[in-house]
C-alpha cells in the first residue's frame, strides 16, 4: 500500500532519505575541466558542407581551412594591408604586370610526409579551376579558365612556379586573391591516390584532409564534433596545444552555460544578452575583432516606388543608425554607411546619414508620394537582422512608409532574393578575399542587368543598372598604384552612398568569450584568419 | 484443411506486406512533395550565396532538379527500393550512414525516456484513479498539467541551469565529455551499451551523467500523458461490475487493483505507451537542440531547412518503420493480453 497513513515524522525522514539517495545516485563524476593539452571551442558549425578547399566557402569551414592548409601568401593579421609569404619565400611581378613568379621555401612537407613542391602548388590552383565549385571565380576572374589553366599556372622547377593573368591587374589584387581558401595547397600525390572517375579526388577530399598547415583535420562529424590535431611536419611555429575540439552547440544559452561551467574553453556564438551577462563572471574574458562583413537593407529597383531616386535617398534618412548602434548591435557591430568594411584598402569613414523624418518626408513628397507607400521586406528570422528590420519598420512608418515584414528561413529568403522577386531585403555580405574588389564587384558592378545575365552580383539582384559605375570599378582593379587605387574606391563609395539602392547599416564585430586561462587567441578579420597555433592554456 | 489454412495465412501476410508497402509509398510521396513545395532552392543549400550562376545551374542538373517532379520521385523510389538512399548534401555522407549515427543516439534517449515515463506514469495513474478526488489525484493532476503546458525547451534550459551549472549533478550538453571522445569503440552506437561492452566504466558513468537529464525530461513529459491515460482507463475498469463482484467475494483491494483492474486497463494502455515511445523515437527536436544531442530529430529538421531531400526522406523512412513496427508490436501484445482476440 502507499504510505499515505504513515505518521508525519517518518514521512519527513523518508523524504530526506529519498533526497539523499538521489544525490548519491547522481553524484557527479569528478568534474574535470577540459584536458590541459586540448582547446575546446563551442561553435555553431552547421554551415560546414565540405572540407575540400576548392569548394569551402562557409564561415566555419573557412576557419578550418585557414588552420589546416597553407597557401602561397597570407596577409598579416595585425596589419591586413601587408602580405607575407606562406610557403612562398618570395615573388616577382613581370614588367608588363601579367606574370607572377613565385619561389617556394625549401624542404617543405605535407602532414602525410610527402614533400611539398611547386608542382603541388600549381596542381592545386589548376584543380580549383577545373573542379569549378562556388569559390572558383576568385581565381577565374583574372583570366584562368578550364581550358587554359594548365598553360597559365605552371611549375618551372622543383621550387618555382609562374602564374599568368589576362590583364595587368593591380598586383595587390592578384596576391590578395591567392590568400583565399580556394588557393590552398593540397597534397597532389595523396589526393590523386584517392581519385575516382576523374574527380580529381573531390569525392574523397570533401570529407578528408590532405594539407600542410599547422593543424591536421582528424575528423568532421556533422553537427557534432570537429577535431584538429597538431601537425608536427608544419614549416612554421608548431602549434602549442595538441588538439582543438569544436563542439557544435547551436544555442547561445548552451554555449554560455558550458563556458561558465568550464566544459568548453571558448564560446563563439553568444548573443549580446549572453555576452553582457558574462561580463559579471571573473573567470571569463572576451576578445573582439572587426570583421569584413557588412549588413545592409536593399531596395529592388523593379519596384516602381523604390526605383525613384528621391525614395532611395529618403529611405536612407529613415534608419535610426544611432539607436541601432547603441542597442541592437552593441558589442557586435559598429555603424558603417559604406560598402567597404574598415580595414580594406580605400575604406571610407564617411557617414552622412542619420534619422531625419522631416527630410525623408520632403523627399517623398518630391517623388510624388507625400503620404508614403506600402512595401514588403524579406527578413530572416535571426538576430540581429530581424530586430533591425523591426526598428526600421517603426521609423519608416513615421514618414508614411508601411513596411510589411515577410519572415523566412535563411535559404528561403535567399532563394527569393537571388530570383530578385523581393521588394526589400535585409542581408549581409562578407569579403570573399581581402581586397576591396570583392565588395566593389558585387555592390558597385552590374555588367548586364537583363534577367538572364551571366553574372548576378548584388547590384543585379536589386536590378540596379549602373554602366558608368561598373566602368569605374573595372578601372580600379587595374590600377597598379595603391594610392591612386584607394582614391578610386573612395570616389566610387561617395557616389554609391548618394545614389545606390543600398542602405548600408553596420560592420560586424566578432566577439568570442574565453576562459581566463586561455591566452593567445585572436579572432581574424576574415573567417580563415582565426588561428589556433599560438593558443596556450595556463 | 491444412492447405486452406496455410493459404489464408499466406494471404494475410501478403495483405500485410501490401499495406506496409503502400504506407511507405504514401509516406514518401507526401514528404517528397512537401519538400518540393517549400520555397527553397535545394541547389542553393550546396553552392551557397556566392555561387556564380553557371555553378548553380550545373548543380541543379546534377541533382536532377530540372526534371519534372514526378520523374524525380520515380527515380528516388526506384533507387530507394534497391537500398540506395542517396547522399546528404549537408554532411556529404550516404544517408544510411548518417542515420546509423543519429538513430542510436535518439534510441538511447527515447528508451530511457519511455522507461521512466511508463515506469512512473502507470503507477501514478493507478494511484490517482484509486484516490479519485483525493490529494493524490490532485497532485498527479498538477504534475501532469505542468508536463503538458510547460515548453520543453524552457524546462530543458532550466534543468541545465540547476542540475548542471549550479549543482553539478549531471553532465552538460552533448553525449559525452570531450575527454572521453575516442575512448569508446562504436559497436551499436548506443553509448551506454558500447561503453559497458568495452569495460570503460568511467566513460559509462560520464555518458550516463549526460543522458540523465534529457532522459528524465522526456520521461517526465511522457509520464504526464501516460498517467492521465492510465487514470481514465482505470476509472473505467474500477466502475465495472466484475470489480463489484470481486469486492463482494472479499478479495484484497491490492489484488483487485493490480491483478484485475490494471490487467484489463493494460490492453488499451499498451497502445498508448507504444505510440508515446514511437513519438520519442522520432527524435524530440527541441530536446535535442537544447542538449546538443546529435539525434534523428535534429538531423531531419536541419535537413528539411536546407531542402536536403535525400536526408529528409531517409529519416522519414526510419520514422515510418518505427511507427509500423511498434504498431505491429502493440497488436501482438494486445493479443497476448486480451484472450478474446486470440484465435481459437
Amino acid at each position: 500500500m502507499l504510505p499515505t497513513s504513515l505518521p508525519t515524522l517518518s514521512r519527513r525522514v523518508l523524504a530526506l532519505a529519498a533526497l539523499a539517495a538521489l544525490t548519491a545516485l547522481t553524484a557527479p563524476a569528478s568534474h574535470a575541466a577540459t584536458p590541459k593539452d586540448t582547446l575546446v571551442v563551442a561553435l555553431a558549425f552547421d554551415d560546414i558542407i565540405s572540407l575540400d578547399p576548392a569548394e569551402v566557402f562557409e564561415i566555419s569551414a573557412g576557419e578550418l581551412m585557414g588552420n589546416a592548409y597553407d597557401r602561397l601568401v597570407r596577409f598579416d593579421v595585425a596589419d591586413p594591408s601587408r602580405l607575407m609569404g606562406d610557403v612562398a619565400k618570395g615573388w616577382t611581378v613581370s614588367a608588363d604586370g601579367k606574370s607572377f613568379s613565385f619561389e617556394l621555401k625549401p624542404g617543405l612537407k605535407f602532414a602525410s610526409g610527402n614533400p611539398l613542391t611547386a608542382e603541388d602548388v600549381a596542381w592545386s590552383l589548376q584543380r580549383s579551376v577545373l573542379i569549378d565549385k562556388s569559390p572558383a571565380f576568385i581565381l577565374t576572374q583574372f583570366g584562368l579558365t578550364k581550358d587554359n589553366v594548365k598553360e597559365k599556372v605552371k611549375a618551372t622547377g622543383a621550387l618555382t612556379l609562374t602564374l599568368e593573368t589576362d590583364k595587368a591587374y593591380a598586383p595587390s589584387f592578384v596576391l590578395n586573391c591567392l590568400t583565399a581558401n580556394v588557393a590552398a595547397i593540397v597534397d597532389k600525390k595523396l589526393v590523386l591516390s584517392k581519385e575516382a572517375n576523374g574527380d580529381l579526388g573531390y569525392g574523397w577530399l570533401k570529407t578528408n584532409y590532405a594539407g600542410s598547415g599547422a593543424w591536421k583535420i582528424r575528423e568532421w562529424r556533422a553537427n557534432e564534433l570537429v577535431v584538429l590535431e597538431r601537425n608536427n611536419n608544419y614549416h612554421g611555429a608548431k602549434a602549442k596545444l595538441a588538439r582543438v575540439m569544436f563542439r557544435h552547440f547551436k544555442e547561445s544559452a548552451t554555449q554560455r552555460l558550458t563556458l561558465e561551467k568550464g566544459d568548453v574553453d571558448v564560446a563563439r556564438n553568444l548573443t549580446p544578452q549572453d555576452l553582457a551577462a558574462l561580463g559579471a563572471n571573473k573567470d571569463v574574458k572576451v576578445t573582439a575583432t572587426p570583421k569584413g562583413t557588412v549588413y545592409y537593407i536593399s531596395l529592388n529597383q523593379k519596384n516602381p516606388n523604390l526605383a525613384k531616386p528621391e525614395v532611395r535617398e529618403a529611405m536612407k534618412w529613415l534608419v535610426d543608425y544611432a539607436g541601432i548602434g547603441e542597442t541592437l548591435i552593441k558589442n557586435i557591430g559598429v555603424v558603417n554607411q559604406n560598402f567597404l568594411p574598415q580595414g580594406l584598402l580605400g575604406a571610407s569613414k564617411e557617414s552622412p546619414y542619420k534619422l531625419d523624418v522631416a527630410k525623408a518626408k520632403a523627399l517623398l513628397a518630391k517623388a510624388g508620394l507625400p503620404n508614403g507607400f506600402k512595401v514588403t521586406m524579406d527578413v530572416r528570422t535571426v538576430q540581429p537582422v530581424s530586430g533591425i528590420a523591426e526598428a526600421f519598420q517603426q521609423t519608416a512608418k513615421r514618414a508614411g512608409v508601411e513596411i510589411e515584414i515577410l519572415p523566412g528561413d535563411g535559404k528561403q529568403t535567399l532563394t527569393k532574393y537571388r530570383a530578385r522577386t523581393h521588394d526589400m531585403y535585409i542581408g549581409q555580405w562578407g569579403a570573399d578575399y581581402w581586397d576591396p574588389h570583392t565588395n566593389a564587384d558585387t555592390f558597385a558592378r552590374n555588367p548586364d542587368n537583363a534577367d538572364d545575365a551571366k553574372s548576378k552580383p548584388l547590384a543585379w539582384r536589386n536590378a540596379w543598372a549602373i554602366p558608368e559605375l561598373t566602368k569605374k570599378a573595372d578601372a580600379a582593379v587595374l590600377e597598379r598604384d595603391a594610392k591612386k587605387r584607394a582614391a578610386m574606391y573612395t570616389e566610387i563609395q561617395a557616389e554609391f552612398r548618394k545614389t545606390s539602392p543600398f542602405l548600408m547599416i553596420f560592420q560586424q564585430t566578432e566577439v568570442a568569450a574565453l576562459r581566463g586561462n586561455v591566452e593567445g587567441l585572436k579572432l581574424g578579420p576574415t573567417s580563415d584568419t582565426t588561428y589556433y597555433a599560438g593558443v596556450i592554456k595556463k | 484443411m491444412n492447405l486452406g489454412r496455410a493459404g489464408s495465412t499466406a494471404k494475410a501476410a501478403g495483405r500485410l506486406l501490401a499495406t506496409v508497402a503502400l504506407t511507405y509509398l504514401g509516406l514518401l510521396a507526401v514528404t517528397f512533395f512537401i519538400g518540393r513545395v517549400i520555397p527553397v532552392d535545394p541547389a542553393l543549400a550546396i553552392v551557397g550565396d556566392r555561387a556564380p550562376e553557371h555553378v548553380l545551374q550545373r548543380v541543379r542538373e546534377e541533382m536532377g532538379l530540372n526534371k519534372p517532379v514526378w520523374q524525380q520521385f520515380a527515380l528516388y523510389v526506384g533507387k530507394a527500393a534497391q537500398g540506395d538512399f542517396g547522399t546528404s548534401v549537408l554532411t556529404r555522407n550516404p544517408v544510411w550512414q548518417d542515420i546509423a549515427k543519429t538513430f542510436p543516439a535518439t534510441l538511447e534517449l527515447a528508451t530511457c525516456g519511455i522507461l521512466i515515463g511508463a515506469g512512473l506514469g502507470v503507477p501514478l495513474g493507478v494511484w490517482a484513479a484509486v484516490r479519485r478526488g483525493g490529494v493524490a489525484d490532485q497532485v498527479v493532476r498538477v504534475m501532469a498539467l505542468v508536463g503538458y503546458s510547460v515548453p520543453i525547451f524552457w524546462l530543458g534550459l532550466m534543468g541545465l541551469l540547476v542540475f548542471y551549472a549550479k549543482l553539478g549533478w549531471v553532465g552538460g550538453p552533448g553525449r559525452i565529455d570531450v575527454a572521453f571522445e575516442y575512448s569508446v569503440p562504436t559497436v551499436s552506437g548506443l553509448l551506454l551499451l558500447d561503453a559497458a561492452l568495452a569495460g570503460e566504466w568511467e566513460a559509462w558513468g560520464n555518458a550516463f551523467s549526460h543522458l540523465a537529464l534529457p532522459a528524465a525530461l522526456l520521461g517526465y513529459f511522457s509520464m504526464a500523458y501516460i498517467s492521465r491515460m492510465t487514470r481514465s482507463f482505470m476509472l473505467n475498469e474500477l466502475a465495472a461490475e466484475y470489480i463489484v463482484a470481486a469486492r463482494a467475494k472479499g478479495l484484497s483491494e491490492a489484488r483487485i487493483i493490480w491483478r484485475h483492474a490494471l490487467r484489463n486497463a493494460m490492453v488499451p494502455l499498451v497502445t498508448v505507451i507504444a505510440l508515446s515511445y514511437a513519438g520519442l523515437l522520432e527524435g524530440s527536436v527541441l530536446t535535442e537542440t537544447v542538449f546538443a544531442w546529435p539525434g534523428l530529430g535534429l538531423y531531419i529538421t536541419n535537413s528539411l531547412q536546407n531542402a536536403d531531400m535525400n536526408a529528409v526522406l531517409g529519416g522519414t523512412i526510419v520514422v515510418g518503420t518505427v511507427f509500423i513496427g511498434l504498431n505491429l508490436l502493440s497488436d501482438v501484445l494486445y493479443r497476448l493480453l486480451d484472450p478474446r482476440t486470440r484465435a481459437r
